[in-house]
Protein backbone atom coordinates (compact mmCIF):
# COMPACT_ATOMS: atom_id res chain seq x y z
CA UNK A 1 0.00 0.00 0.00
CA UNK A 2 1.96 3.37 -0.90
CA UNK A 3 0.14 5.88 1.02
CA UNK A 4 0.36 9.19 -0.60
CA UNK A 5 -2.06 11.32 1.66
CA UNK A 6 -0.98 11.88 6.02
CA UNK A 7 -2.26 13.39 8.76
CA UNK A 8 -0.98 16.42 9.10
CA UNK A 9 0.53 17.52 11.98
CA UNK A 10 -1.95 19.50 13.70
CA UNK A 11 -3.92 16.30 14.07
CA UNK A 12 -1.02 14.07 15.20
CA UNK A 13 -0.81 16.50 17.98
CA UNK A 14 -4.20 17.03 19.06
CA UNK A 15 -4.48 13.10 18.77
CA UNK A 16 -1.32 13.20 21.36
CA UNK A 17 -2.68 15.50 23.78
CA UNK A 18 -5.91 13.57 23.45
CA UNK A 19 -8.17 16.53 22.48
CA UNK A 20 -9.50 15.41 19.15
CA UNK A 21 -13.25 14.20 19.42
CA UNK A 22 -13.96 10.35 19.43
CA UNK A 23 -14.81 10.27 15.88
CA UNK A 24 -11.65 12.18 14.43
CA UNK A 25 -9.58 10.13 16.96
CA UNK A 26 -11.02 6.43 15.30
CA UNK A 27 -9.56 7.81 12.13
CA UNK A 28 -6.07 8.92 13.34
CA UNK A 29 -5.90 5.30 14.84
CA UNK A 30 -7.34 3.91 11.70
CA UNK A 31 -4.40 5.73 9.38
CA UNK A 32 -1.86 4.46 12.02
CA UNK A 33 -2.91 0.95 11.77
CA UNK A 34 -1.97 0.95 8.25
CA UNK A 35 1.17 4.07 8.10
CA UNK A 36 4.21 3.50 9.41
CA UNK A 37 5.76 7.15 8.58
CA UNK A 38 2.77 8.28 10.57
CA UNK A 39 2.90 5.92 13.20
CA UNK A 40 6.59 7.10 13.39
CA UNK A 41 5.81 10.76 13.57
CA UNK A 42 2.78 10.29 16.46
CA UNK A 43 5.99 8.51 18.47
CA UNK A 44 7.77 11.41 18.45
CA UNK A 45 4.62 13.79 18.93
CA UNK A 46 3.91 11.43 22.64
CA UNK A 47 8.10 11.68 23.01
CA UNK A 48 6.62 15.70 23.11
CA UNK A 49 4.64 14.99 25.66
CA UNK A 50 7.09 13.27 27.48
CA UNK A 51 9.96 15.86 27.40
CA UNK A 52 6.74 18.13 28.61
CA UNK A 53 5.81 16.32 31.56
CA UNK A 54 9.23 16.33 33.06
CA UNK A 55 9.75 19.84 33.79
CA UNK A 56 7.14 20.42 36.59
CA UNK A 57 6.03 19.02 40.24
CA UNK A 58 2.93 19.26 42.48
CA UNK A 59 3.74 17.82 45.82
CA UNK A 60 1.88 14.81 46.67
CA UNK A 61 0.18 14.18 50.13
CA UNK A 62 1.83 12.59 52.61
CA UNK A 63 0.41 9.31 53.02
CA UNK A 64 1.23 9.05 48.88
CA UNK A 65 4.17 7.31 48.70
CA UNK A 66 2.69 4.73 51.72
CA UNK A 67 -0.81 4.04 49.53
CA UNK A 68 0.83 2.95 46.45
CA UNK A 69 3.32 0.93 48.06
CA UNK A 70 0.13 -1.03 49.93
CA UNK A 71 -1.74 -1.04 46.35
CA UNK A 72 1.15 -2.59 44.49
CA UNK A 73 1.79 -5.16 47.01
CA UNK A 74 -0.12 -8.18 46.00
CA UNK A 75 -1.19 -6.50 42.63
CA UNK A 76 -0.53 -9.07 39.90
CA UNK A 77 1.38 -7.80 36.70
CA UNK A 78 0.07 -8.82 33.69
CA UNK A 79 2.56 -11.26 31.30
CA UNK A 80 4.07 -10.36 28.49
CA UNK A 81 1.66 -10.92 25.33
CA UNK A 82 2.74 -13.93 22.61
CA UNK A 83 3.07 -12.18 19.68
CA UNK A 84 -0.47 -12.31 17.58
CA UNK A 85 -0.48 -11.94 14.45
CA UNK A 86 -4.29 -11.59 13.05
CA UNK A 87 -5.43 -12.71 9.99
CA UNK A 88 -5.41 -9.59 7.63
CA UNK A 89 -8.57 -7.94 7.56
CA UNK A 90 -9.49 -5.48 5.69
CA UNK A 91 -11.06 -3.73 8.34
CA UNK A 92 -7.99 -2.22 10.97
CA UNK A 93 -8.59 -2.79 14.47
CA UNK A 94 -9.61 0.24 16.17
CA UNK A 95 -12.22 -0.08 13.43
CA UNK A 96 -12.82 -3.46 13.53
CA UNK A 97 -13.74 -2.79 17.17
CA UNK A 98 -16.46 0.00 16.51
CA UNK A 99 -18.46 -2.56 13.88
CA UNK A 100 -17.76 -5.54 16.19
CA UNK A 101 -16.73 -7.80 13.67
CA UNK A 102 -14.94 -7.44 9.95
CA UNK A 103 -16.63 -5.54 6.56
CA UNK A 104 -19.37 -8.68 6.72
CA UNK A 105 -20.11 -7.37 10.09
CA UNK A 106 -21.05 -3.67 9.05
CA UNK A 107 -24.90 -2.54 9.10
CA UNK A 108 -25.37 -1.02 5.66
CA UNK A 109 -28.01 1.46 4.96
CA UNK A 110 -28.66 2.39 1.49
CA UNK A 111 -28.92 6.65 1.31
CA UNK A 112 -29.41 6.47 -2.52
CA UNK A 113 -27.51 6.26 -6.01
CA UNK A 114 -26.12 2.86 -4.88
CA UNK A 115 -24.24 4.92 -1.75
CA UNK A 116 -24.98 3.15 1.29
CA UNK A 117 -23.21 4.28 4.94
CA UNK A 118 -23.10 2.61 8.49
CA UNK A 119 -22.91 5.60 11.23
CA UNK A 120 -20.27 4.23 14.01
CA UNK A 121 -21.24 5.01 18.05
CA UNK A 122 -18.90 7.80 19.23
CA UNK A 123 -19.55 11.23 20.99
CA UNK A 124 -21.60 13.01 19.82
CA UNK A 125 -18.94 16.38 19.14
CA UNK A 126 -18.61 14.55 15.66
CA UNK A 127 -19.87 11.84 13.98
CA UNK A 128 -18.08 8.79 11.95
CA UNK A 129 -19.28 6.51 9.35
CA UNK A 130 -18.24 4.28 6.95
CA UNK A 131 -19.22 5.01 2.97
CA UNK A 132 -19.75 2.62 0.26
CA UNK A 133 -19.79 3.86 -3.26
CA UNK A 134 -20.19 1.96 -5.79
CA UNK A 135 -17.07 2.02 -8.80
CA UNK A 136 -17.85 4.99 -10.77
CA UNK A 137 -20.55 6.74 -8.81
CA UNK A 138 -20.46 10.17 -7.50
CA UNK A 139 -21.31 11.26 -3.80
CA UNK A 140 -23.37 14.25 -4.91
CA UNK A 141 -21.81 17.82 -4.51
CA UNK A 142 -21.02 19.26 -1.05
CA UNK A 143 -19.03 21.64 0.94
CA UNK A 144 -18.28 21.68 4.90
CA UNK A 145 -19.08 23.97 7.58
CA UNK A 146 -16.42 22.13 10.01
CA UNK A 147 -13.65 19.80 9.01
CA UNK A 148 -13.98 16.57 7.57
CA UNK A 149 -11.74 13.66 7.54
CA UNK A 150 -12.02 10.48 4.57
CA UNK A 151 -10.05 7.85 4.81
CA UNK A 152 -9.82 5.40 2.13
CA UNK A 153 -10.49 1.45 3.30
CA UNK A 154 -10.75 0.08 -0.64
CA UNK A 155 -10.98 0.98 -4.07
CA UNK A 156 -10.20 5.24 -4.77
CA UNK A 157 -12.14 8.37 -4.63
CA UNK A 158 -11.09 11.02 -7.17
CA UNK A 159 -12.34 14.80 -6.46
CA UNK A 160 -11.02 18.63 -7.76
CA UNK A 161 -8.23 18.06 -5.45
CA UNK A 162 -6.48 14.96 -5.96
CA UNK A 163 -6.61 11.21 -6.12
CA UNK A 164 -7.27 9.24 -2.66
CA UNK A 165 -6.48 5.27 -3.44
CA UNK A 166 -6.42 2.84 -0.03
CA UNK A 167 -4.48 4.49 3.20
CA UNK A 168 -4.86 8.02 2.03
CA UNK A 169 -6.29 10.66 4.25
CA UNK A 170 -8.23 13.63 2.64
CA UNK A 171 -8.55 16.46 5.04
CA UNK A 172 -11.35 18.87 3.89
CA UNK A 173 -12.16 22.51 5.48
CA UNK A 174 -14.81 24.71 5.14
CA UNK A 175 -12.84 26.23 2.13
CA UNK A 176 -13.23 22.77 -0.03
CA UNK A 177 -16.55 22.43 -2.14
CA UNK A 178 -16.13 18.66 -3.87
CA UNK A 179 -17.85 16.08 -5.64
CA UNK A 180 -15.76 12.78 -5.31
CA UNK A 181 -15.98 10.31 -7.45
CA UNK A 182 -15.05 6.57 -6.95
CA UNK A 183 -12.84 5.53 -9.28
CA UNK A 184 -14.05 2.46 -11.72
CA UNK A 185 -12.92 -1.00 -10.57
CA UNK A 186 -13.73 -2.12 -6.95
CA UNK A 187 -16.29 -0.12 -5.23
CA UNK A 188 -14.80 2.21 -2.77
CA UNK A 189 -14.82 2.04 1.14
CA UNK A 190 -14.33 5.06 3.37
CA UNK A 191 -14.28 5.77 7.07
CA UNK A 192 -15.32 9.49 7.03
CA UNK A 193 -15.70 11.71 10.01
CA UNK A 194 -17.00 15.39 10.47
CA UNK A 195 -17.87 17.88 13.05
CA UNK A 196 -20.13 19.47 11.57
CA UNK A 197 -23.30 18.42 9.29
CA UNK A 198 -22.39 17.51 5.89
CA UNK A 199 -23.75 20.78 3.51
CA UNK A 200 -25.51 19.26 0.15
CA UNK A 201 -26.31 22.29 -2.72
CA UNK A 202 -28.69 20.04 -4.74
CA UNK A 203 -32.92 20.46 -2.80
CA UNK A 204 -33.14 16.29 -3.09
CA UNK A 205 -29.99 15.64 -1.14
CA UNK A 206 -30.67 18.20 1.22
CA UNK A 207 -34.04 16.53 2.07
CA UNK A 208 -32.25 13.33 2.09
CA UNK A 209 -30.20 14.79 4.53
CA UNK A 210 -32.27 14.87 7.28
CA UNK A 211 -33.55 11.73 6.99
CA UNK A 212 -30.12 9.79 6.35
CA UNK A 213 -28.45 12.31 9.21
CA UNK A 214 -25.43 12.61 6.75
CA UNK B 1 14.99 18.81 33.29
CA UNK B 2 16.34 15.42 32.23
CA UNK B 3 19.78 15.32 33.38
CA UNK B 4 23.00 13.51 32.94
CA UNK B 5 22.91 12.64 37.39
CA UNK B 6 19.19 10.94 36.61
CA UNK B 7 19.29 7.47 37.48
CA UNK B 8 18.47 5.17 34.38
CA UNK B 9 14.87 5.22 34.64
CA UNK B 10 14.21 2.56 31.94
CA UNK B 11 16.64 0.41 33.95
CA UNK B 12 14.59 0.62 36.77
CA UNK B 13 11.04 0.03 34.70
CA UNK B 14 12.43 -3.04 33.75
CA UNK B 15 13.61 -4.68 37.08
CA UNK B 16 9.56 -3.50 37.89
CA UNK B 17 8.67 -5.83 34.33
CA UNK B 18 10.85 -8.60 34.81
CA UNK B 19 11.33 -8.75 38.92
CA UNK B 20 8.81 -6.98 40.21
CA UNK B 21 11.14 -4.81 41.87
CA UNK B 22 9.73 -2.74 44.40
CA UNK B 23 12.47 -0.66 44.99
CA UNK B 24 13.13 0.07 41.21
CA UNK B 25 9.03 0.98 41.75
CA UNK B 26 9.86 3.13 44.58
CA UNK B 27 12.12 5.78 43.04
CA UNK B 28 10.18 5.60 39.98
CA UNK B 29 7.48 6.80 41.77
CA UNK B 30 9.01 9.81 44.12
CA UNK B 31 10.43 10.72 40.91
CA UNK B 32 7.17 10.31 38.17
CA UNK B 33 4.14 10.97 40.65
CA UNK B 34 4.68 14.29 41.07
CA UNK B 35 5.14 15.14 37.55
CA UNK B 36 2.20 13.35 36.53
CA UNK B 37 0.13 14.97 39.53
CA UNK B 38 1.40 18.68 37.68
CA UNK B 39 0.37 17.24 34.77
CA UNK B 40 -3.21 16.21 35.84
CA UNK B 41 -3.41 19.94 37.73
CA UNK B 42 -2.61 21.47 34.64
CA UNK B 43 -4.87 19.76 32.50
CA UNK B 44 -7.73 21.31 34.96
CA UNK B 45 -7.82 18.81 37.77
CA UNK B 46 -8.44 19.65 41.50
CA UNK B 47 -6.14 18.43 43.73
CA UNK B 48 -7.56 15.65 45.31
CA UNK B 49 -8.50 14.52 41.72
CA UNK B 50 -4.29 15.31 40.60
CA UNK B 51 -3.33 12.93 43.18
CA UNK B 52 -5.90 10.34 42.66
CA UNK B 53 -4.90 10.36 39.14
CA UNK B 54 -1.46 9.64 39.77
CA UNK B 55 -2.13 7.28 42.29
CA UNK B 56 -3.40 5.31 39.52
CA UNK B 57 -1.23 6.17 36.84
CA UNK B 58 1.72 4.64 38.69
CA UNK B 59 -0.14 1.57 39.60
CA UNK B 60 -0.98 1.22 35.83
CA UNK B 61 2.97 1.33 35.32
CA UNK B 62 3.11 -1.17 38.09
CA UNK B 63 0.42 -3.98 36.40
CA UNK B 64 1.37 -3.17 32.71
CA UNK B 65 5.14 -2.60 33.03
CA UNK B 66 5.16 -6.05 30.28
CA UNK B 67 4.45 -2.85 28.00
CA UNK B 68 6.92 -0.84 27.76
CA UNK B 69 10.05 -0.98 25.43
CA UNK B 70 12.69 0.97 25.68
CA UNK B 71 13.81 0.98 21.90
CA UNK B 72 10.39 2.38 21.45
CA UNK B 73 10.02 5.26 24.12
CA UNK B 74 11.61 6.86 27.04
CA UNK B 75 9.79 6.09 30.44
CA UNK B 76 8.35 9.73 30.40
CA UNK B 77 7.19 9.09 27.25
CA UNK B 78 5.41 6.33 28.38
CA UNK B 79 4.34 7.79 31.69
CA UNK B 80 2.85 10.62 29.31
CA UNK B 81 0.84 8.03 27.54
CA UNK B 82 -0.81 6.37 30.51
CA UNK B 83 -1.60 9.82 32.05
CA UNK B 84 -3.01 11.26 28.85
CA UNK B 85 -5.06 8.36 28.61
CA UNK B 86 -6.34 8.71 32.55
CA UNK B 87 -7.11 12.51 31.82
CA UNK B 88 -9.46 11.33 29.09
CA UNK B 89 -10.72 9.03 31.47
CA UNK B 90 -11.56 11.39 34.02
CA UNK B 91 -12.16 14.65 32.80
CA UNK B 92 -13.57 14.45 29.09
CA UNK B 93 -15.13 10.78 29.75
CA UNK B 94 -14.79 10.00 26.45
CA UNK B 95 -12.76 7.43 24.06
CA UNK B 96 -9.98 7.66 22.36
CA UNK B 97 -9.31 4.38 19.88
CA UNK B 98 -5.58 3.32 19.83
CA UNK B 99 -3.65 2.33 16.67
CA UNK B 100 -3.62 -1.19 16.07
CA UNK B 101 -0.63 -2.72 17.93
CA UNK B 102 2.42 -3.67 15.72
CA UNK B 103 2.27 -7.38 15.56
CA UNK B 104 6.17 -7.68 16.91
CA UNK B 105 6.84 -11.15 19.11
CA UNK B 106 9.41 -11.99 21.68
CA UNK B 107 12.02 -11.86 19.06
CA UNK B 108 12.29 -9.09 18.45
CA UNK B 109 13.21 -7.62 22.03
CA UNK B 110 15.00 -4.35 21.67
CA UNK B 111 18.98 -4.79 22.04
CA UNK B 112 20.65 -2.26 24.40
CA UNK B 113 22.45 0.06 22.03
CA UNK B 114 18.76 0.73 20.57
CA UNK B 115 17.21 1.64 23.95
CA UNK B 116 19.97 3.89 24.97
CA UNK B 117 19.28 5.28 21.84
CA UNK B 118 16.46 6.21 22.20
CA UNK B 119 17.17 7.56 26.00
CA UNK B 120 19.40 9.88 24.91
CA UNK B 121 17.39 11.13 22.00
CA UNK B 122 14.40 11.76 24.63
CA UNK B 123 17.00 13.38 26.10
CA UNK B 124 17.61 15.49 23.38
CA UNK B 125 14.34 16.49 23.07
CA UNK B 126 13.96 17.86 26.48
CA UNK B 127 17.13 19.69 26.01
CA UNK B 128 15.59 21.51 22.48
CA UNK B 129 12.25 22.36 24.39
CA UNK B 130 13.96 23.75 27.13
CA UNK B 131 16.02 25.99 24.69
CA UNK B 132 12.42 26.96 22.80
CA UNK B 133 11.42 31.12 23.36
CA UNK B 134 9.05 31.17 25.89
CA UNK B 135 5.89 31.62 23.30
CA UNK B 136 6.68 28.75 21.32
CA UNK B 137 6.98 26.29 24.21
CA UNK B 138 3.52 27.85 26.12
CA UNK B 139 2.04 27.58 22.75
CA UNK B 140 2.90 23.29 22.65
CA UNK B 141 2.44 23.02 26.46
CA UNK B 142 -1.44 24.34 25.80
CA UNK B 143 -1.78 22.03 23.02
CA UNK B 144 -0.68 19.19 25.61
CA UNK B 145 -2.49 20.42 28.87
CA UNK B 146 -5.77 20.38 26.84
CA UNK B 147 -5.95 24.29 26.08
CA UNK B 148 -6.18 24.36 22.51
CA UNK B 149 -8.66 22.51 20.23
CA UNK B 150 -7.16 20.83 17.32
CA UNK B 151 -8.70 23.45 14.65
CA UNK B 152 -6.54 26.26 17.17
CA UNK B 153 -3.77 24.04 16.58
CA UNK B 154 -4.35 23.95 13.12
CA UNK B 155 -4.56 27.76 13.15
CA UNK B 156 -1.16 28.29 15.03
CA UNK B 157 1.66 28.86 12.13
CA UNK B 158 4.67 29.30 14.94
CA UNK B 159 4.24 25.96 16.17
CA UNK B 160 7.83 24.91 16.47
CA UNK B 161 7.78 21.34 15.16
CA UNK B 162 11.51 21.51 13.66
CA UNK B 163 12.27 19.55 17.26
CA UNK B 164 10.94 16.90 16.47
CA UNK B 165 12.40 15.91 12.86
CA UNK B 166 14.69 14.54 13.45
CA UNK B 167 13.25 12.03 16.16
CA UNK B 168 10.65 11.25 13.50
CA UNK B 169 13.27 9.69 11.74
CA UNK B 170 15.06 7.93 14.02
CA UNK B 171 11.49 6.46 15.45
CA UNK B 172 11.00 5.16 11.70
CA UNK B 173 14.11 3.86 11.30
CA UNK B 174 13.12 2.11 14.46
CA UNK B 175 10.05 0.87 13.37
CA UNK B 176 11.36 -0.20 9.79
CA UNK B 177 13.95 -2.17 11.52
CA UNK B 178 11.85 -4.11 13.68
CA UNK B 179 9.03 -4.59 11.13
CA UNK B 180 11.75 -6.37 9.35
Amino acid sequence: MTIRHHLSDSLLMAYSAGTLPEAFSLVVATHISLCDECRARLMSFDALGGALIEDETVDLTGSSADAIMARITGLPQASRPQAARPARSLLPGPLRDYVGGDLAAVKWRPIGMGVRQAILPTSRDASARLLYIPAGQAVPDHGHRGMELTLVLQGAFRDSEDRFGPGDLEIATEDLQHTPVAEAGADCICLAATDAPLRFNGLIPRIAQSFFRI
Amino acid sequence: MTTEQDPDWAALLLAVRDHADTVAFGLLFRHFAPRVKAFLKKSGAGDALAEECAQDVMATLWQKAHLFDPSRASVATWVFTIARNRRIDALRKSRRPEPEDLPWGPEAEPDQAEALEMQQESRRLGEALAQLPEKQRALIERAYFGDLSHSEIAAETGLPLGTIKSRIRLALERLRHQMS
